[in-house]
């Protein structure tokens, strides 16, 4: 989305069928075709449904709304105007008083990176940064957030270099289907920093112990994400993910494979189990 | 979400003149109780008027008064400030264990400690509309009374409401005997004692509090102890974390020698308000700390309690949590 104008790319096999199907179209006229010229032709259509598919992405991701985002096209009820900086560009928006910031990034900004899992502050997949801090978007009225600094999951890399929460989340696979990333990723970020201040935490051994930065334990960094709820499960990566870069070394991954010696465990259980 | 109108009050006396003067107007500071409730159709507020750019965030030594030289945290402030400000880690460290047991981080960063005090409850008969619930609409009954009432009270109920108020933060508060400042809506402040500030439900379960519409809290104070050294904040949910309390319990212990010279016990997730159980505390004064008088005093505090269909295990639950909270306090408070 950043740069709109880049040529596409084709691979150079993409390319070399390109080619090909050029050419042909110019033996249209011929008939008889071999075999071996029919597959041909086969993979040359192919090619080109991909390369009208990379067409039409090009020109989707090349959209960049430049227009004024304030003139919505359906109608406000009272309307309050916002500016905010989001992702570090200023921001100016006619809202419903009733527009979630959530709604706003998504539907106004398109910002769709944060998600709507169930809009009632029980997931975390809206998590964003306001003013460094974590917060809901979902249960954020866009309303309130003027002259505010929002962070979301689409300002957290570099151009291409990713945020070091984002690299370790795909180094460490932690997640599956992917919905609850951008707001695990925005909250575990916002971790860092919690740890750094030394903020206590409901599992923090002794809170009366001046606020210094912190080590987190696994069971710290549970109990401070627990506000972030992942289906799939990917809980022990994310763990994993965020470990390795609030310590900065790496993680080695907990599991193995079963071997033979835990494969004679689990038959005494349950041979055990058989005989109770 | 039902259309209503957005203002932002300049300053508190304006704020309260706003809400007061429309019924059907309400504050708007952290959004993370209110907005959830008018996505539900709940709450159906006309107007909503955004106090969170007042000054009412401080955290302060409180300078003259009743209180002094305890601490006043601003009505306005963050639940995760409070939790982690010097002055409430070191004197009123149950108070941070409380709130950090509350909610997620994200919400703790979003919600007011005023708020925290007039969030409603999460019965779930009072969560859906198409349910009779007299806290909801009065007179429609008590869908939870013979309903799925595992969540509910076991203290103070009435036939018209079994709720429970769901903080934690309020459990500590009112066994730290806190006292709530307000602005009144004739523009004189006013103090309310934490215990008399929620209310049993009686026939009139749609008032959670004793606050008149449009007043605000500005401040809650909470009186110097000797606790900070002896207190536990136990809380005991379906999950590890971010969730309800089925029973929370403060414990508090100032200690005479071997004998206890003051006790405090509250309990959380048990009634319509946060729950002081003075039958425990009354018992333990005077008493040596052991485990055999925190199981004692436990069980005189269970006795008076009447369960529903559902929540009978809270009888016992309560017993263990309020013996375990006594126990960890002892031990000096940490996990």
């Amino acid at each position: 989305m950043e740069d709109g104008s880049k040529e596409l790319k084709l691979t150079d096999d993409e390319q070399e069928l390109l080619n090909e199907l050029l050419d042909d179209s110019a033996k249209l006229s011929e008939t008889g075709e071999s075999r071996r010229q029919f597959l041909r032709n086969v993979s040359a259509a192919s090619a080109a449904i991909l390369a009208t598919q990379m067409l039409a992405e090009q020109k989707i991701t090349a959209y960049t709304p430049t227009e004024n985002v304030s003139g919505a096209s359906y109608a406000i009820e009272n309307g309050v105007k916002v500016v905010m900086k989001v992702n570090g560009a200023e921001k100016s928006l006619n809202v419903d008083s009733r527009m979630t910031l959530l709604d706003a990034l998504r539907e106004r900004l398109e910002l769709t990176g944060s998600k709507k899992g169930c809009d009632h502050g029980q997931c975390g997949a809206c998590t964003v940064i306001i003013e460094g801090r974590r917060v809901l978007s979902c249960l954020t009225l866009a309303a309130t957030c003027e002259g505010k600094e929002v962070t979301t999951i689409e300002g957290l890399a570099k151009g291409d270099a990713l945020h070091p929460m984002q690299a370790a989340f795909v180094k460490h696979d932690g997640f599956q289907c992917g919905y609850c990333t951008p707001g695990q990723i925005c909250s575990a970020v916002a971790l860092l920093s919690e740890a750094k201040n030394g903020e206590a935490s409901y599992v923090t051994a002794d809170v009366r112990a001046k606020a210094r930065a912190i080590q987190l334990s696994d069971d710290e960094i549970r109990e401070r994400m627990s506000g972030n709820i992942c289906r799939c499960g990917a809980y022990p990566n994310i763990v994993d993910a965020i470990k390795e870069v609030h310590t900065g070394k790496d993680v080695a991954q907990t599991w193995q494979f079963a071997g033979d010696n835990n494969a004679a465990i689990f038959e005494k259980a349950a041979k055990n189990e058989e005989g109770a | 979400m039902r259309p209503f109108k957005y203002t932002k009050a300049s300053n508190p006396v304006n704020a309260v003149q706003t809400v007061a003067a429309n019924k059907n107007s309400r504050f708007l500071a952290g959004g993370t109780n209110i907005l959830d409730l008018m996505k539900e159709d709940v709450e159906r507020p006309d107007e909503l008027v955004d106090v969170t750019r007042l000054n009412l965030t401080q955290i302060k030594t409180v300078s003259d008064g009743v209180n002094k030289g305890g601490v006043s945290i601003g009505g306005l402030g963050k639940n995760t400030d409070a939790a982690n400000h010097p002055l409430i880690r070191q004197n009123f460290p149950l108070l941070t264990q409380a709130i950090l047991a509350g909610a997620s981080q994200q919400i703790r960063n979003m919600a007011t400690n005023g708020g925290n005090l007039n969030q409603r409850t999460r019965c779930s008969y009072f969560y859906d509309v198409a349910m009779p619930c007299n806290k909801r609409e009065p007179g429609t009954g008590c869908g939870a009374l013979e309903g799925i009432n595992r969540m509910h009270a076991v203290f103070g109920w009435s036939n018209d409401c079994v709720a429970v108020h769901p903080s934690d933060m309020c459990v500590a508060l009112v066994a730290l005997d806190a006292v709530v400042k307000v602005q009144g809506t004739d523009g004189a402040e006013r103090s309310i004692p934490f215990i008399d500030y929620h209310r049993l439900p009686g026939n009139t379960p749609q008032k959670d509090n004793n606050l008149n519409q449009g007043e605000l809290i500005t401040a809650i104070e909470i009186p110097k102890n000797n606790f900070s050294d002896k207190s536990y904040y136990l809380k005991v949910r379906d999950r590890a974390s971010y969730a309800f309390a089925l029973i929370s319990v403060a414990a508090a212990l100032e200690m005479d020698g071997n004998k206890i010279k003051q006790a405090r016990v509250a309990m959380g997730g048990v009634a319509h308000k946060p729950w002081r159980a003075t039958e425990a505390e009354k018992f333990l004064t005077g008493k040596e700390a052991t485990e055999a008088n925190f199981k004692q005093a436990a069980e005189m505090e269970m006795k008076q309690a009447k369960p529903l269909e559902y929540n009978k295990f809270k009888v016992e639950l309560g017993k263990r949590a309020i013996a375990r909270a006594l126990m960890q306090a002892m031990n000096g408070g940490t996990v």
